[in-house]
């Protein structure tokens, strides 16, 4: 079914009524607050995850400050944070703990968890594959207000007086485990947990539907095979989640019992300064990895997987090619999801894990190189030879790329479990997990955002802000992150407060502050980018073409500013695959038109 | 929910139908139940661990050989677990007649068969809290264990640490299925699927409550066989 005739279709609809339009008054609660929309739970995930973004990257400012500038004096900074987190001008190492935790948890799961998949689960699936709304709405509805709930819980754990949690993102007990070993591990691991927990909720909730949606209610003629690639991702992404987030709540169940009802899941013969001797007995610290890591690792590619998805679809558009090797992608994701649970390991090969064990997971660890070099070489080969359209969306696509590759090239060092002897808990480790899943994957956001906001606002963002914040933020993360990889191989660990008492680190004196000064920049320039969104969802210019990107995909065939319920009318029919770019000397040719008597192999 | 209708050359997965020929709820129920399978199992895992890194542990043959009542100086090992098990297996078979009263659309029997399901689940909770008292009256509690190991020893907490927290988020999800069920009782009473024409939602009821009674064998097997 043509463009043409859904218009003429969706006008005889509104003179007689169409049963899937709402024609009940919706008020301000129901439309903005719990909406039951996907679109506009998508828009409340990107909000969120946006406010989040800006509060964990001010953190990282706030404590490269203190890692750039050790011996600086910053007194006004304690005007505005007060004397806990700031004294004498310097940022205190409990403050310090609490900050890099912060960030560190804010980020993997609020912003790159929820803010990603959730945005753009909620966003794409049910436009890309022909349906009115998700699954049950009503769940997508609570899935986001447990989110919403399980912020403020991780936002108020920043006001108590013992301060929010300071153990590391990981949790590790028997630190986290023991309010007496730490002022963070107090009230704020009470507040770090209920948030998690809350959020563990919310993400399951996501998941059950999104994968649900998929299955069940794809348009007809949208078979597996024809679905964007997108699609493919969002899905793995969410049954990572459901198979992977329960593990880390029975994790965390058990922690909850060690730190408030006297067990010892975790604790064995533990002594603490100013305590003394604990009684507990028979656990094992080494267990809770375990569990935090048999989901920490699929972690990852939920969080990156969406990314890999977005990113796949837009190089695709913009090079005016079919993506190369769809079946590949697909298969590779697939790979991907299924050795994201066999590899858990490889994050603790220096936990006195018997060295076969590690060589195993070593092996494991480093098949994934297979799928992701299969996934690197369709993205160089849809953009060869293609007729590139720089827009702001290819081009964070395409630094998505070039991240993706010099982070996972750090990924095999570190997958060998001796180099790892040296690697492990140094600057090495955070230059790779940042450059591969953080940034790599929020320029897959980025990418995702810049592609989609005609769709989502009606409206386009403003270009040379764009093109700004991209150059900045690509030539930013490389001048922030490579040099991390020196300082890692020099064997600087991670976590330290101040390097500068060290002689052995006191070399990297102006590197840190180099560092330091590029994350600012960086950090200002994502606040341009947070200008030009509010600007343009309000004074864009405004989108006159149904299909902006001349893209085959389905959302595009709904109107520019489509209702509840997505397409007036009929849902329409799927005929090819999202792919036919270039193809018979048709610049495009939409997934909704029938294939042709006279059309080359189909 | 027939097959029947539909012709075996019907292409499941082109769009526009349900692949598995359910509605998204059934699914959804799948995959949560896929979900819960892994807290379980990562719990039970971890108890496994735990277990098998102890140098001892007490012999369920002498913790768990106690039942109401019990004569002064019996020994009644497993007796009691036994007993409870077997209602939790009873109301999984009343569960499935209730389901299979709903294909029928026999509201009589879903009423009927609910009722003795959620009467099994309260006997198995009471049974459950029994148990714990007797338990927690010996001594035993989170983080304290007055049994010894098998072979006379000084036993780790991690015994009672993990008997309480399993057995009590098995419990907690039994309670979870007596409330979805009473629900459900309540929503034929009222008509509410005779109105609808199916009874899926206690199809999905019943797949919950079969879950919670597989999960009840692996916990039964691992605190009360091994």
């Amino acid at each position: 079914m043509s463009n043409e005739v859904l218009h003429a279709h969706a006008e005889a609809l509104t003179v007689h009524g169409d049963h899937h339009e709402h024609h009940h008054q919706e008020t301000f609660i129901s439309k903005y607050v719990f909406s039951q929309d996907h679109k506009m739970i998508a828009k409340q995930f990107l909000i969120t995850g946006m406010v989040w973004a800006v509060l964990g990257g001010l953190m990282s400012v706030l404590f490269r400050l203190q890692l750039g500038y050790p011996d600086a004096h910053f007194t006004w900074l304690e005007d505005i944070l007060g004397k806990w987190w700031v004294k004498d001008g310097r940022i205190t190492p409990e403050a310090y703990y609490a900050l890099v935790t912060t960030h560190g948890t804010v980020l993997v799961f609020f912003v790159l968890t929820a803010g990603l998949s959730g945005t753009f689960a909620n966003f794409l699936i049910p436009l890309q594959i022909g349906a009115r709304d998700m699954a049950s709405p009503f769940m997508n509805m609570l899935s986001y207000w447990f989110f919403f709930t399980a912020s403020i819980v991780m936002i108020s754990s920043m006001f108590v007086e013992t301060g929010p949690f300071s153990g590391g993102w990981t949790a590790y007990p028997p630190l986290s485990a023991l309010g007496s070993a730490s002022p963070g591990s107090k009230t704020g691991m009470d507040l770090w947990l209920i948030a998690m927990a809350l959020f563990v909720v919310s993400s399951l909730l996501g998941g059950l539907n999104y994968i649900a949606t998929v299955l069940n209610m794809r348009t007809k003629g949208m078979s597996m095979t024809r679905l964007p690639l997108t699609i493919w991702a969002l899905f793995f992404t969410a049954v990572l989640g459901v198979l992977s987030f329960p593990v880390l709540f029975s994790g965390f169940i058990l922690l909850i019992f060690d730190r408030n009802f006297g067990t010892s899941f975790y604790l064995s013969d533990i002594y603490v300064n100013g305590v003394g001797a604990l009684q507990n007995e028979g656990g094992s610290a080494i267990l809770f990895q375990h569990l935090f890591w048999f989901l920490g690792h699929p972690e990852v590619y939920i969080i990156l997987l969406p990314a890999m998805g977005m990113v796949s679809e837009i190089l695709s558009t913009n090079a005016r090619k079919p993506i190369f090797g769809y079946m590949a992608m697909v298969g590779s994701m697939f790979a991907i999801a299924v050795l994201a649970f066999l590899v858990w390991a490889h994050h603790m090969f220096v936990t006195g894990l018997n060295p076969f064990l590690g060589s195993v997971f070593v092996l494991l660890t480093l098949l994934i190189a297979v799928p992701s070099a299969i996934k690197v070489f369709n993205w160089l080969t849809t953009l060869w030879k293609g007729n590139i359209r720089f827009t702001p969306g290819m081009l964070f696509a395409i630094g998505f790329v070039s991240l993706f590759i010099s982070g996972g090239l750090t990924g095999i060092y570190l997958g060998n479990s001796a180099l790892d002897i040296h690697l492990h808990d140094t600057y090495f480790v955070i230059a790779h997990f940042h450059i591969v899943m953080g940034v790599a994957s929020m320029f897959g956001m980025f990418a995702g955002i810049y592609h989609w906001f005609p769709k989502m606002y009606g409206r386009y963002l403003n270009n040379t802000m764009a093109y700004i914040h991209f150059w900045i933020t690509l030539v930013g993360a490389y001048l922030i992150f490579w040099p991390m990889h020196y300082e890692g191989l020099a064997g600087m660990p991670r976590r330290y407060y101040d390097y500068s008492t060290w002689e052995s680190f006191k070399q990297f004196a102006d590197l840190n502050k180099f560092i330091s000064i590029v994350a600012m920049i960086v950090f200002a320039t994502q606040i341009l980018f947070l200008f030009n969104f509010f600007y343009s969802i309000f004074k864009g210019r405004i989108v006159t073409k149904q299909n902006p990107w001349n893209s085959n995909t389905l959302e595009w065939t709904a109107p520019i500013r489509p209702g509840h319920g997505n397409w007036p009318g009929e849902i329409p029919e799927v005929h090819r695959w999202a792919y036919d770019y270039g193809k018979d000397g048709k610049e495009f040719i939409p997934q909704t038109t029938p294939v042709g008597a006279e059309e080359s192999q189909h | 929910m027939s097959t029947t209708t539909v012709s075996a050359t019907t292409k499941w997965w082109s769009g526009g139908k349900s692949p598995f020929n359910v509605e998204y709820g059934k699914l959804m129920m799948w995959y949560f139940l896929i979900s819960d399978a892994f807290t379980f199992g990562a719990f039970l895992i971890s108890y496994g661990t735990i277990r098998f890194s102890s140098t001892g542990w007490p012999d369920p043959n002498k913790v768990f050989s106690s039942y109401p009542f019990m004569p002064e100086g019996a020994h009644a090992p497993l007796v009691f677990v036994s007993i409870m098990t077997f209602i939790l297996i009873l109301s999984s078979v009343t569960m499935v007649l209730a389901v299979h009263g709903g294909h029928q659309m026999n509201k009589k029997a879903v009423v009927t068969n609910l009722i003795l399901t959620i009467l099994g689940g309260l006997a198995f909770l009471s049974c459950q809290a029994w148990e714990w008292t007797h338990l927690h009256h010996e001594g035993a509690w989170w983080g304290s264990n007055p049994f010894l190991n098998a072979d006379g020893t000084q036993s780790s907490t991690n015994f009672t640490n993990y008997f309480f927290t399993i057995t009590g988020f098995h419990g907690f999800h039994v309670f979870s299925g007596v409330i979805i069920n009473i629900v459900m009782l309540i929503m034929t009473l009222n008509n509410v699927f005779e109105k609808r024409g199916h009874y899926l939602m206690i199809e999905k009821a019943g797949l919950y409550w079969h879950f919670v009674d597989l999960v009840w064998v692996f916990v039964f097997t691992c605190f009360y066989l091994i």
